[in-house]
């Protein structure tokens, strides 16, 4: 039996994302687990989440958790979701400034404040329902149609250095990076267990995705 | 560019969902996950439950529903009520929600607002803002917050509170009129504003909504990100669907679900 490994590390709540794998995962196993060798042994890796960046980063080092995703990442399918997208980039300003997992080149940027005076002030943290632009065919996007809502909660977010790992865009004060691939490796910026119907979807494409890049 | 959310409230009293008036003469209004599919299937963006259990021995049944819920559905869950320490926070998130809503216990200790964010993270904490308007006409709006269901007064200035509570860690403010609440007579889009105006947070307007052009006006006059109703839709009144077709012809921007991508 084929078995999806989510990454439990300690960053959000996993509940959502769980059943959301169960019900789209077909007949493989969703593993939760903080194990590297139990993550290790599956077929496909997903990693979530929510919170600041440094502490995502320490606890994956803590749990030697951040060697088995550059290992992985290698081989088997890899998603990631919000924070845990963010960190697949070489570094972020939150914080002060971490050095992330570089997996895909680029930065993960602040959205800028906007002005006293702008006739609509967007808020930061980007919070609720945007539409993504599909910026390249791949294998997770069958079935998902052009501009689909999906629910973004964020402050920051990826600004790959090449064109081609930005796999989907949406528009918040400007267009920013909303989805991310290279090789095996894809991740949202939103939150596919929380996007209804499309975001279930997107989860199930990955889940039985096999991670190359056509 | 970002869809106004539209959200149906959910009063839930031990383990049902329940409809009444300022919470008396409750009548039972369905299985939760069955009324949670059903917005779900309307088209809303979020759904805010409500626990009013009076007995606090009833908790574990709330989280029982809320796991349901979550495990139905898969937009984001909001749940308030009874909401006093950390451990509350960390039981509702670890059953499902994505987001508390804390009301009494952030005037009985702001911190607590502080001490929930940093260690969950401030997007899943909402605080509620229950304020009646204390001025009289011709005077200056001023509006004080309120606890326990509008009955007692704490003195504080809603607009100040709002700004406190922000600054305190509060990701989003669940506004309600308690002056409007269950009237149909409209937001307080005056109070509204005035929040959206002083705070750099996403706020929903609550309280008051009779019509489908109420939630249109706490949109547009108040300032409002979201917009929550709960007789509305409860009566039958009207469906999200129908409150997402009226905003989107007054040029609202709001997300239409995708229906054929997964049948859920």
């Amino acid at each position: 039996m084929e078995k999806i490994g989510v990454i439990d590390y300690g960053m959000g709540n996993l509940h959502s994302l769980g059943k959301a794998l169960e019900r789209v995962a077909g007949n493989q196993r969703i593993v939760i687990s903080y194990d590297p060798e139990e993550l290790i042994a599956c077929d496909r890796l997903v990693l979530p989440g929510v919170g600041g960046v440094k502490a995502a980063m320490n606890e994956l080092r803590r749990l030697e958790l951040n060697q088995m995703v550059v290992e992985a990442s290698r081989k088997r399918p890899l998603l990631g979701i919000c924070l845990g997208m963010q960190v697949l980039l070489d570094r972020s300003e939150e914080n002060g400034g971490v050095p992330a997992l570089g997996l895909i080149p680029g930065d993960v940027i602040r959205f800028p404040d906007p002005p006293r005076d702008a006739v609509e002030r967007l808020k930061v943290p980007h919070m609720g329902w945007n539409r993504v632009r599909q910026t390249r065919p791949h294998a997770v996007w069958a079935g998902v149609p052009e501009d689909s809502w999906f629910y973004f909660v964020h402050s920051y977010h990826a600004a790959p250095v090449h064109a081609e790992h930005v796999l989907g865009s949406s528009e918040y004060t400007k267009v920013f990076a909303a989805a991310v691939a290279r090789d095996n490796i894809v991740g949202f910026q939103f939150h596919p267990e929380k996007s209804q119907s499309v975001g279930l979807r997107l989860l199930g494409n990955f889940a039985h995705w096999n991670g190359e890049s056509r | 560019m970002l869809a106004k959310r539209v959200i149906p409230c959910l009063d839930i009293n031990a383990g049902r969902v329940v409809k009444g008036v300022k919470f008396e003469d409750l009548r039972d209004a369905g299985d939760p996950v069955e009324v949670a599919r059903r917005y779900d299937a309307q088209g809303a963006d979020e759904l805010v439950f409500l626990d009013i259990t009076a007995s606090s021995d009833d908790r574990p049944t709330l989280f029982k529903t809320v796991e349901a819920v979550a495990s139905a559905i898969f937009i984001p869950l909001t749940v308030g009520g009874g909401v006093r320490t950390c451990a509350d926070v960390r039981a509702l998130l670890s059953a499902g929600a994505d987001k508390v809503s804390i009301n009494t216990s952030a005037v009985l200790r702001p911190d607590f607002v502080t001490e929930a964010s940093d260690r969950y993270g401030v997007q899943c904490i909402v605080v509620a803002i229950d304020a009646k308007r204390v001025s009289k006409k011709g005077q200056p709006p001023r509006w004080e917050i309120f606890t326990h269901g509008g009955r007692k007064a704490t003195g504080l200035d809603a607009i100040e509170w709002s700004a406190l509570m922000v600054a305190k860690g509060a990701g989003e403010l669940l506004v309600t009129s308690m002056d409007r609440d269950g009237t149909k007579s409209g937001y307080d889009n005056e109070l509204l504003r005035a929040i959206t105006d002083a705070v750099p947070v996403p706020v929903i307007a609550s309280g008051g909504v009779g019509t489908l052009e109420h939630l249109e006006q706490g949109l547009s006059l108040g300032g409002a990100d979201a917009v929550l109703a709960a007789s509305i839709f409860h009566s039958g009144q009207h469906t999200v669907g129908e409150a997402k077709q009226y905003l989107t012809r007054h040029g609202v921007t709001v997300r239409s679900p995708a229906p054929l991508a997964f049948t859920i």
